[in-house]
């Protein structure tokens, strides 16, 4: 355990850097573009006279320089002040909270669904590798896995909502509905089950093909040699030999994962509008609300690295070998 | 029922007919009006700032005008288009230097304290006039309002100011404000900038970003039994495709601002139970135009500028890309202003051999490549329309040798390339004509006077003589006098192409045939809903 605690540790401090290039690319980039937010206001809102444009520059804070506003906003982050989102009009913090938990909702289950039945399936397809079980288990997946997520999305809205109206089509919940406790749970699930099988539908394949190839790859160990010379049973040998073994590479996609979280929410979000913070990166890309994007990144960054730890972690108990060479280095 | 609705949809998709001002409001079929119900909406933008009275957009007033109420609102058989609101009646004096309007008795703020014209003299002179995108200019003379007693507001102007400008604009730049509420504050901050406080049939209840808003029952309305419906929830999918399954889910029951993009309103019309409206948007029509770059050697030259307008053909735009929504525009005021419009003004006729002609006229020789000059061309993003006119250009110009390079930039890019840095030859707008061409159409081609502003004329162009005409009719009082400016104005810009006008659009509603009363004024979507209904 204090091998875990010193890896903790040197992650954490390891992180900052990484925070500080992500959020001063975030802020160039951004400045790269085009067109302020006071543009993107009055693109939206339709008209207006030169006095408006100047004062809507001095509120906003734009009329300073780059490297002004940049400091001024690490300054404030070192705080842990986030700051007022220009875009929304509230403070970023505020917002961010808000729609999180939506995200990790949203991504959390279609990741686990994704891992645990892709991991199974890949089990199924790489005990006989080569069989037409695999072959067939193979295609299905690399065939979902070339969907586009949206017009996957769409096409399940049109058959489970709008033809057979099993179930409802968009959103978190039901809007004002005032349902509380198991009722507003029960809403919940039933409003995830397409945005999350759209998701999840995806990613399995990346699953299966993984837990497949590390399955294949162990059949041609020795010590599986071992295990059929000793004369056990194909089943015993899958799940105790090849699959416990096939497995660790998973776990360190599941950690990359984590990283794709806001990305692959971006689609599923519209399509399903569901308020979260895929949708909300995106409004402020499109508002140039860079504060509020830098926001989203900062609490989107310290995300990762702590999924990332916790696989890490994981993985050290899973496999001595790893913590140990970390942890001595 | 359906028969109705099979002879209104053919009727639709045959021509343009339904456009004009001669609008059908939808009967009710001698049905009662049923009280209560949800009517649920689709929305497909969050305004940063809800206020009406600060900024008078449509996506605004889609969501507010049902909380807060102007002094008047459009109406399609009313005197001068207008029914009244706040005020009950309205008049201008001869040397146009003042205006009095008579305010509604016994009305109420949805906190329970009194409307009075103190609140109207308020919202004048400190928030239209000071803060609205468009009351800054409507309002610019405006110098005090007097209040001789809680039910007269008379508006004092420095300037001789045309009270036909002033009625015109009622039903968009006259949002009444609380003065309790906002006095001595920082208004562009006022928290009820978020959660509205008015005196229409809706109160401002519950906003939860990204998902609704809700407004509900406002029990002490003025209108006598109104309004019918308990609550309107507006759903947020910002989706594209989201409206057209959510109409045909019955998840919600209408969707305007053409949310449901034309492409899809063949398919949608056919759906039981779902009806393609097309009116209810006189009062708020789209021009689409091609903005020029006077800056740019080649389109200084006349000859050039109309020889691209004789390259368009608007009955191609109106057909292939609006699917015949629209209609082909015959100058830079729109036909569904007939007080003001001028039919009389010179047509370009689509012909490419004309164009051909005018552009060798013009010394621009084709090159070896069969292309006389290379031209930028920035389409606004803000429509799927104004994006494939865009595209449509491109081709319509090669055909005459003028090759367009096509820059795609989201609004922010746009907004700063074509306003700010004006970084472009030719581009794509979609101005809007708000009843009056005084508030948001002059600007267009008058001189400019300042850089960044939107929808303005930004590509350089001054004409003196089309100033002048401009300029006049903003203190011009006599009607006749007025209007005949504006015709004078119309010809000189159809003579000189300072832009070109090529079609005009309303948008379009999809709804349930279960909502009723819908479409029933010239600015519906963007009215107070006092009226409609839905069946339980």
């Amino acid at each position: 355990m204090q091998r875990s605690g010193k890896l903790v540790i040197r992650r954490l401090i390891g992180s900052i850097p990484v925070l500080l290039i992500v959020l001063v690319g975030t802020f160039f980039l951004l400045e790269l573009a085009s067109g302020d937010a006071v543009d993107a206001y009055l693109a939206s809102s339709g008209g207006g006279d030169a006095g408006l444009v100047q004062t809507l520059r001095a509120d906003w804070g734009l009329d300073q320089s780059p490297l002004t506003r940049l400091g001024l906003y690490l300054w404030n982050i070192a705080h842990l002040d986030f700051g007022h989102s220009v875009l929304l009009n509230r403070p970023i913090l505020d917002v961010v909270l808000e729609r999180l938990p939506n995200t990790l909702l949203l991504m959390g289950s279609a990741v686990a669904l994704s891992f645990g039945i892709g991991s199974l399936l890949g089990i199924v397809a790489g005990s006989r590798p080569g069989s037409v079980r695999d072959r067939l288990l193979s295609i299905g997946s690399l065939a979902l896995y070339a969907v586009p997520s949206f017009w996957l999305g769409l096409v399940l809205v049109v058959v489970f909502s709008v033809q057979l109206r099993w179930l409802p089509l968009s959103g978190i919940e039901t809007l004002a509905s005032g349902k509380a406790g198991f009722d507003r749970a029960w809403d919940i699930l039933r409003h995830l089950v397409l945005p999350v099988g759209a998701l999840a539908l995806i990613y399995l394949a990346l699953y299966l093909r993984l837990m497949r190839t590390g399955m294949v790859e162990v059949w041609r160990q020795d010590f599986v040699l071992a295990a059929r010379a000793k004369g056990l049973s194909r089943h015993r040998i899958v799940w105790r030999h090849v699959a416990r073994n096939a497995l660790l590479p998973l776990i360190t996609m599941l950690g990359l994962q984590s990283a794709t979280m806001l990305g692959g929410s971006v689609v599923i979000e519209s399509v399903f509008s569901i308020p979260g913070l895929g949708r909300l990166a995106q409004e402020a890309v499109s508002g140039r609300d860079t504060p509020l994007l830098m926001g989203i990144i900062v609490i989107s960054a310290m995300l990762v690295i702590v999924t990332n730890l916790i696989v890490d972690v994981v993985y050290a108990m899973l496999d001595p070998r790893v913590g140990a060479s970390e942890a001595s280095a | 029922m359906s028969k109705f609705l099979v002879s209104r949809r053919t009727l639709l998709g045959a021509s343009a007919a339904l456009l004009a001002s001669t609008a059908l409001p939808r009967l009710a079929f001698g049905q009662d009006a049923v009280k209560g119900g949800r009517l649920i909406v689709a929305a497909d933008s969050e305004p940063r700032n809800l206020n009406p009275a600060i900024v008078a957009s449509n996506g605004v007033f889609f969501i507010s005008s049902k909380v807060i109420e102007p002094l008047a609102e459009a109406s399609f058989d009313g005197e001068n288009g207008l029914a009244p609101r706040l005020a009950t009646a309205w008049e201008g004096s001869a040397d146009g230097l003042s205006a009095t309007f008579t305010l509604r008795e016994g009305v109420t703020w949805h906190d329970g304290k009194p409307f009075t014209s103190e609140d109207v003299a308020f919202s004048a002179l400190q928030v239209w006039k000071p803060l609205q995108n468009l009351g800054r200019l409507v309002f610019a003379n405006l110098e005090s309002v007097d209040t001789p007693d809680p039910l007269t507001a008379i508006f004092r102007f420095s300037k001789p100011t045309p009270f036909q400008l002033i009625r015109n604009a009622l039903p968009a730049t006259t949002s009444v404000l609380p003065k309790h509420l906002y006095d001595g504050t920082d208004i562009a901050e006022n928290p009820a900038n978020a959660k509205l406080v008015g005196t229409g049939p809706f109160k401002f209840t519950e906003y939860k970003p990204g998902e609704y808003y809700l407004l509900s029952r406002n029990e002490t309305y003025w209108g006598e039994g109104e309004p019918n419906l308990d609550e309107i929830l507006y759903r947020v999918l910002p989706d594209r495709a989201a409206a057209a399954s959510a109409l045909e889910a019955e998840e919600i029951q209408l969707a305007a601002f053409s949310a449901v993009p034309l492409a899809d309103l063949e398919r949608i019309g056919k759906v039981e139970g779902i009806e393609v409206i097309a009116n209810g948007y006189e009062g708020l029509t789209y021009q689409l135009v091609v903005e020029i770059n006077h800056r740019t050697e080649q389109l200084a030259n006349l000859k050039v500028r109309q020889a691209i307008a004789h390259a368009i053909d608007k009955k191609f735009v109106v057909d292939t890309i609006f699917l015949g929504y629209a209609r082909a525009a015959t100058g830079i005021v729109p036909q569904n202003a007939p007080e003001f419009y001028d039919v009389s003004v010179p047509q370009y006729e689509f012909d490419v051999d004309k164009a051909n002609a005018l552009l060798d006229e013009a010394g621009y020789a084709r090159g070896a490549d069969g292309t006389r000059f290379t031209l930028r061309l920035l389409p606004a993003p803000y429509f799927n329309e104004t994006a494939q006119f865009g595209a449509y250009l491109r081709q319509a110009l090669a055909a005459v040798g003028i090759d367009a390079q096509i820059a795609n930039n989201d609004s922010a890019a746009h907004q700063q390339a074509v306003y700010t840095d004006h970084a472009f030859d030719i581009a794509v707008a979609p101005p809007v004509f708000r009843g009056d061409p005084a508030i948001s159409t002059t600007i267009l081609v008058r001189t400019a006077t300042a850089e960044g502003v939107p929808f303005s004329n930004q590509g350089g162009y001054s004409n003196p003589a089309v100033d002048k005409l401009i300029d006049e009719a903003l203190v011009t009082v006599d009607e006749k006098a007025r209007t005949s400016l504006y015709n004078q104005f119309q010809q000189a810009v159809a003579e000189d192409l300072p832009l070109i006008n090529v079609a005009e659009w309303g948008f379009i509603t999809v709804a349930r045939t279960s909502v009723h009363n819908v479409s029933n004024n010239p600015r519906w979507a963007v009215s107070n809903w006092a009226d409609t209904w839905i069946e339980s």
